[in-house]
Parts: C-alpha cells; sequence; structure tokens
C-alpha cells in the first residue's frame, strides 16, 4: 500500500519536472522551470552563437538560464501584486536559494529588501528588481579588482581548486593569454597524480608554445614546484603558473600537501604565489562555499576563477563566495577554446543575469 | 548546517509536547525547517517543493507516537519518503546479459569524472569475472586518451587503440568489433564531457548510441552540483534515454541532494557511487544512506559493513578474550588502531556514526587527527614488549627514552598513556554491559538522533 503511494508521488513528480504533463500553475510561486527542460536542448542550441566577437552575447546565453530563473520568476511573483509584503519576500527568498546564490546571502539580500520596504521605497516590482540587482552588483563589485601580474618578477601564479572544475583548461587559456600580451610565461606541471594531467598541460603549452616543466607521473609535487621556480628565475621569465592536483577540500592530507606547494614556493621566489586562483564549477551548489572556505584557510587564496558558464549553469554562487570571503572573481571561463577566458566584469555579469 | 536538521526540528516542536496530533498549523514550521535542508543540500526547488507537500499529507493528521518525539516523528517520515523517492531498495545492478560483447557508455558534463569512473567501473567488473575493454572516445579534451590508457595500465585492463583524430563514432563501433573479435565481454565507452545544450556534441552521443545499442548509459553526476542538476540531467536524458546514473566525489562534505534532483527529474536509478581518487573508490549505491547523509544522520550501515568486511575474525576474537579477562593493553590498542586505519580515515569514519557530526564539531579538532595517530603508532612502537604489557612500569626515564625513539616529546607519551587509561575505564565499562556491548553503547550513542531504523 505505501510502497504504490510512495511510487505515485514519484511519478506525479517526474511529470511535473519533465514537463510530460501540463506544467503547474501557482499565483504566488510560478514555475518556468516547469516546462523547460524538454525545450531546453534545441532552443538553446540554436541560439549559441559562433566563437569569436560575440562574447557577451555569450555569456548572456549561459546566463539566460539564470535570468529566466531569477528575473522571470521575480517578476511573475510581483505581477498583480498591487502591494509588496513580507509573504513576498519569503517566496523572493526561497528563489535566490535555488538560484545557487547561497543560503547567507540571500538572508542579507532579503534584510536590505525587507529595510527598503518598511521605509516604502519598493512599490512596484521594477522597484524590487533594481534595489537586487543594485544589491547583487554591490557585493561583486566590493572586492573586484583586476589581476596585474606586472607588480612582481617573475609573477608566481599558483592554480587550485576540487577535481574536474577545470583548472588545467584554465591554465592553458591564461597562458595563451599572457604570451599574446608578450609575456614569457613558463608552466609548472604539479599534478602529478592524475593520470596523464602532465600531457594534457603540456598539450596547452604546445598551443602557446609555452614551455612546462614536469616530472614522471607519481612524484611528489613539491619537487616540480622547485624546479620550476629555479627555472622561472634563471630564464627570467616573466610569468609561472603553477597547475596542481585537484583535490576536495575536505582530505586533510592532500590540504598538506597543497601547504607544502605554497611553503615551497614562497621559499624560492620570496612573496610568491603572488596569486593564489581558486577554480570554481559554475555549476556546483552550496558545496562551493565549504570549497572556498577550506582552501581560504589552508592556501590563503586570493582570487577566483568560474569556469564552465557557457552551459546552462548559473554561477550565481560566486555572488555568494566573493562577498562571504571578500574574494575577487579574477576570469570566467566561456568555452573550451583557447580564448573562452574573459576578465570578470561585475556590470556585464550582473546585467547578464538581469537583462530581459 | 545540516547535521542540526534534527536539532531544529526539536526545538521547533518543543511546544507541541503534549498535543496528540500532528495539525496543518503545527507542523508548518518544522516544514520549512525541512525545505530549507533540502535547499541548502541543493535539491532542486521544484523537487524539494513537491516533496515537502507529500510530507505534509503524510504528516498531518498522524498521531503522535508515544515513544517518539514529534520531531522525531517529521524526520521518520521524511527519511522514509526520501529512501522511497531514491527509490527504495530497487536493484541498482547493471544490465549486461546480452550477446557479449556489451557495451557501457558513459556521458556527462566537463570534469563530472567519467574517465576516472570508467576506470573504477571496469575495475569493479573485473572482479565480477568479466573481461572489459575501455574505450576512450574523448577526442577533444587534451590527453583524454592518454589519461584512460594510464589508468588502463594501472588496473591491467585492455584500453582500445584509439587517436584524437578519429570520429568518436567510429572509435567506438570498430572497438565493438575489436572486442567481439578478441573475447571482451563488456565495453566500456569513455564519452568526451558536454552540455546538454550543445547539439553537435550531443547528436554525437546520439550516433554512438545508435551504432552500438549500449546496454547502459550512465549519467555520471558530480555530488557537488547545485540546482542545475534538473537541467543538466534532463537534458541528456531526453536525448538518450540514460539508464542509470553513477554520482562522483562524494567523498567530499557536498550533501549530494543533486541526487534526488536528477532521480527525480529523470526517474532514472543512481547504480554506483564514486568516493575517491583511488581506482576502487566506487560502490554500489545505496538509497537509505545517502538519505540519511542528506538529512545528516549518519551513515550507520556503511560503517558497521566496513567494520565487518575489514576486522580481522580472529584477531577480534582474541581481543574479545583480552577484554573479558581485562588484560587490553597497549599492544591492543595499537592493533585496534591499525584495523580502524585499514577501515579508511578516522575523520570519515568519525562521520558515519549517527550525531558524531555534531559531537565532531563540539570537539573542534579535540579528536585524533590522522597525523596523531601516527604520532601515537610511533609512540607505541618505541616501548618494549614489557612496557606494552604492563604500562605501571614506565617511569620518568623510560618516558624521556619513548620520547626520543620515537621523535615526539615526554608530554606526548604522558597525554597517550593519560588517554590509555582512560580507554581502559571505557573498556571496563563496556565489559560490564556483556559480550555486546560496544555495539549496545554504540545504539545508546545513536539513541538519541536515530529513532528507527
Amino acid at each position: 500500500m505505501e510502497q504504490q503511494e510512495k511510487k505515485g508521488f514519484f511519478r506525479g513528480l517526474v511529470d511535473k519536472i519533465a514537463g510530460a504533463g501540463q506544467p503547474q500553475t501557482n499565483d504566488i510561486e510560478p514555475s518556468p522551470t516547469a516546462g523547460e527542460p524538454p525545450a531546453t536542448p534545441s532552443a538553446g542550441a540554436e541560439e549559441r552563437p559562433d566563437s569569436g566577437p560575440g562574447f557577451f552575447s555569450r555569456l548572456k546565453n549561459g546566463l539566460k538560464k539564470t535570468k529566466d530563473g531569477l528575473v522571470g520568476r521575480i517578476d511573475a511573483l510581483v505581477l498583480g501584486k498591487k502591494e509588496i509584503d513580507a509573504d513576498t519576500l519569503e517566496e523572493l527568498e526561497e528563489i535566490l536559494i535555488t538560484s545557487d546564490i547561497g543560503v547567507k546571502t540571500t538572508v542579507e539580500l532579503i534584510r536590505s529588501l525587507e529595510q527598503r520596504l518598511g521605509r516604502n521605497e519598493l512599490k512596484d516590482g521594477a522597484a524590487l528588481r533594481a534595489a537586487l540587482k543594485a544589491d547583487i552588483l554591490a557585493r561583486l563589485n566590493a572586492h573586484h579588482s583586476v589581476l596585474d601580474t606586472d607588480t612582481r618578477h617573475p609573477f608566481v601564479l599558483l592554480v587550485i581548486g576540487v577535481n574536474g572544475v577545470g583548472k588545467t583548461t584554465t591554465i592553458g587559456k591564461l597562458a595563451s593569454r599572457f604570451t599574446g600580451n608578450g609575456k614569457r610565461v613558463l608552466l609548472a606541471a604539479a599534478d602529478t597524480f592524475r593520470a596523464a594531467a602532465a600531457e594534457q598541460l603540456e598539450a596547452w603549452g604546445e598551443r602557446s608554445g609555452v614551455d612546462v616543466v614536469r616530472h614522471k607521473e607519481g612524484a611528489d609535487p613539491s619537487a616540480v614546484v622547485f624546479d620550476a621556480c629555479k627555472a622561472a628565475v634563471a630564464r627570467q621569465v616573466d610569468i609561472l603558473i603553477v597547475d596542481t592536483a585537484g583535490r576536495l577540500h575536505t582530505k586533510v592530507n592532500l590540504m598538506e600537501e597543497m601547504k607544502k606547494i605554497h611553503r615551497v614556493i614562497g621559499r624560492e621566489i620570496p612573496g610568491a604565489p603572488h596569486e593564489t586562483l581558486l577554480v570554481l564549477d559554475a555549476a556546483t551548489g552550496q558545496n562551493a562555499v565549504s570549497q572556498a572556505r577550506l582552501f581560504k584557510e589552508a592556501a590563503g587564496v586570493t582570487g577566483i576563477a568560474l569556469t564552465k558558464l557557457d552551459g546552462t549553469a548559473k554561477g550565481g554562487i560566486v555572488v555568494a563566495v566573493s562577498h562571504e570571503f571578500g574574494l575577487p572573481v579574477r576570469y570566467i571561463g566561456v568555452g573550451e577554446a583557447i580564448d573562452d577566458l574573459r576578465d570578470f566584469n561585475p556590470q556585464e555579469f550582473t546585467d547578464a543575469l538581469f537583462q530581459a | 548546517m545540516f547535521d542540526s536538521l534534527s536539532e531544529k526540528l526539536e526545538s521547533v516542536f518543543k511546544k507541541l509536547r503534549g498535543q496528540g496530533v500532528m495539525t496543518e498549523d503545527n507542523i508548518k514550521e518544522a516544514l520549512r525547517e525541512v525545505r530549507l535542508a533540502l535547499l541548502e543540500a541543493d535539491v532542486n526547488f521544484k523537487v524539494v517543493k513537491d516533496f515537502v507537500e507529500s510530507v505534509r499529507v503524510k504528516a498531518v493528521g498522524t498521531e503522535v507516537v508515544q515513544s517518539l518525539t514529534p520531531g522525531q516523528q517529521v524526520i521518520k517520515i521524511v527519511h522514509d519518503e526520501l529512501v522511497a523517492v531514491m527509490g527504495g531498495n530497487e536493484d541498482n545492478g547493471l544490465n549486461l546479459s546480452a550477446k557479449p560483447p556489451v557495451a557501457i557508455m558513459m556521458v556527462g558534463l566537463q570534469g563530472a569524472g567519467k574517465t576516472t569512473t570508467c576506470g573504477k567501473l571496469g575495475r569493479h567488473l573485473k572482479n565480477l569475472k568479466r573481461r572489459p575493454l575501455l574505450v576512450p572516445a574523448d577526442v577533444y579534451r587534451p590527453a583524454a586518451i592518454e589519461q584512460l590508457a594510464t589508468v588502463g595500465r594501472q588496473l591491467g585492463l585492455e584500453v582500445f587503440n584509439s587517436s584524437a583524430d578519429q570520429k568518436p563514432v567510429d572509435i567506438c563501433s570498430a572497438a565493438m568489433r575489436f572486442a567481439e573479435l578478441n573475447g571482451f565481454d563488456t565495453v566500456i565507452l569513455d564519452t568526451a564531457g558536454r552540455h546538454q545544450i550543445d547539439d553537435f556534441l550531443m547528436n554525437e552521443l546520439a550516433e554512438i548510441k545508435a551504432s552500438v545499442l549500449p546496454l547502459e548509459i550512465l549519467f555520471v553526476a558530480d555530488a557537488m552540483t547545485g540546482q542545475e542538476a534538473v537541467n543538466v540531467a534532463g537534458g541528456f536524458n531526453e536525448r538518450l534515454d540514460i539508464t542509470g546514473v553513477v554520482l562522483t566525489k562524494l567523498d567530499g562534505d557536498a550533501k549530494g541532494g543533486a541526487a534526488l534532483s536528477v532521480r527525480a527529474v529523470t526517474g532514472k536509478p543512481v547504480k554506483f557511487v564514486g568516493l575517491g581518487e583511488k581506482l576502487d573508490a566506487l560502490e554500489v549505491f545505496h538509497a537509505d544512506r545517502l538519505v540519511s547523509r542528506i538529512l545528516g544522520m549518519g551513515d550507520v550501515l556503511t560503517l558497521v559493513e566496513k567494520a565487518q568486511s575489514v576486522f580481522d575474525e580472529k584477531e577480534t576474537a582474541r581481543l574479545q578474550q583480552k577484554l573479558k579477562k581485562n588484560q587490553f593493553d597497549l599492544e591492543d590498542f595499537l592493533a585496534q588502531l591499525q584495523q580502524i586505519k585499514k577501515m579508511g580515515s578516522l575523520e570519515s569514519l568519525m562521520g558515519m556514526i549517527p550525531g558524531m557530526g555534531k559531537m565532531m564539531k563540539q570537539m573542534q579538532g579535540a579528536q585524533p587527527s590522522e597525523n596523531e595517530m601516527k604520532r601515537i603508532e610511533a609512540i607505541i612502537r618505541s616501548m618494549t614488549p614489557g612496557e606494552r604489557a604492563n604500562h605501571g612500569i614506565i617511569n620518568g626515564s623510560r618516558r624521556l627514552r619513548i620520547a626520543k625513539g620515537s621523535g615526539t616529546t615526554v608530554q606526548e607519551v604522558n597525554q597517550l598513556l593519560k588517554r590509555f587509561t582512560e580507554a581502559q575505564k571505557v573498556v571496563k565499562q563496556l565489559q560490564k554491559l556483556g559480550p555486546k556491548g560496544l555495539l549496545k553503547g554504540m545504539g545508546g550513542l545513536g539513541k538519541g538522533m536515530l529513532p528507527f531504523g
């Protein structure tokens, strides 16, 4: 009996979400996502522009989902309501949470909106939207700064993150970008654990004509870094980029290994690493907060690179991470090609989030 | 955050004590906590909404059982319902019964862990006395083919010879012919990571599917995925009609709520979970365990199973004898430590015990870390057999010698001896509870957190 009931519930769920049935309608909390997934693959692909100059539209497309989810939902939420009351804000809170923006940030954003509501500043949906947009932008702007690699020589860039976020790919793109600006770049393949990681980095190095310092698989990553630092000084390169193995932030031993890499760099080149870049996958949910916290504790992260924004992923979590840990977002990855790396621009990011 | 769901519910329900029946009104707040807890675990908001509604329907009108607090009862409903959504105890095995070679196709986003999972799955199948062939069909990412080749070498599995200038469809169909001619019964296809909205690459997968007719198409999902999981899994399922899901990177601290979203949107079972970077870190999926993880209730079953598989029966019997005679000495203490070590990291073990998550937070680093374990081992190993058997004889100069021998300080030796004396006391107390005292003790520990199960 019970089993049957549960199955019934589940099937209902599937239907609703896959949009097989009539999308559920609800005045207070409309669900634009309900009927959408089926349409997504083809529609998204048609609109996907060719690689090249249309970066902004590309980013916008990548962010389309977030916008659909966020603005669409907020509009629908406020539509038909003459006044915005506390209930609306509660629903809004849920919407923000589900946009991967993070629980803590959501509560803060809502509190700010509540205050303005108390002062009667928010009369309609447009005002609510503008206020929310301004708040999110302020959060991203507060810690925003572009990475300046001219300050040190050699400038050492340490790239860290959990497994599979796109560290090596990001480094490949960075190397191409720096060499394009006339810099001499050296790469260090300090991921000695994952199969063929060094080969992957070498393939990227070849594409932009950059040398890679590597050891055998299973070697001590700190030894690779040591050699790379020596080589960077001897060859007088401008920028040394260190690739590390992906590691879950909860693994004590691997985090210790990373601290050691950090120490060795600092010992060989005083003041280095000058930038410790944490790579985050745009599809990651609340766990990104935990990642940022533990990586910052262990390796003193100074900046974020947000990857895989070319999919439907929202990347809303950077709003929370950037604000909570005072970290600037330096770069965004918008594709797999070598030039698919952009400077992060808070205004554009927020605009793309909100643009209709 | 999550470990406190049970606590939150307890506090919400404090005012409810003495009321006999759960009503719409008095569970409203509790359901809000449930909803937030699920959202924080990255379960998709649509899924959460429907789920909470179904819990509400179940809970309203339920009589509050005497032995349970209302909070516990809601958790029980939530737990049971989640397990049901995740497929309960349905069979999660791979369907490989067809004329060999049968193909298994791995698909997913970039960086989900497809290649690593291919290796793990190959090893798993090899243990099941099958002959798997690994096929690298990722011609896009640099060195992806090389990566699978290396994994194959490490596992002693054959890897199909392909190169990055071939078409993935051609590689896969050639691999099937190769498998047929060379007596491989299972072919594991490692495809490139792609976004579900990338029409070109999704078509490629559809072509591969049409050409090799795989019995299993496994969608590899990162346990850390947020709300997007629904769109991604929905997109892949629609194009390819996946047959199952592999949830990777579950060895971190992600709650894995994405699994719930994926299951809800595709209706396909989670078949395996990846629990580490090493190639043996693949486990068959158990719905109730993931649910306990999401609710922060620990994972007693996995712990008990791990303990059973690792604990040497003879050694355990010997220890029990010693325990009975009250002769538990430092030698046994060391043996115990080593058995625990075999089960995996201490942190992960502690995390599996219900309530320990909370306790660990309170202790804030007071629990022995991996490093500390090593130090304890070094200290005991620096003792003479006589000292290990009877720590009472360890005087000042012996302490100094032990500290020097183990590269530690006298304080650390003192600390260990103090701890050991305490452990002995605990052992004595457990002894009074009878032969199964240890388990009972554990049961008592978990009682408040796990009123059922």
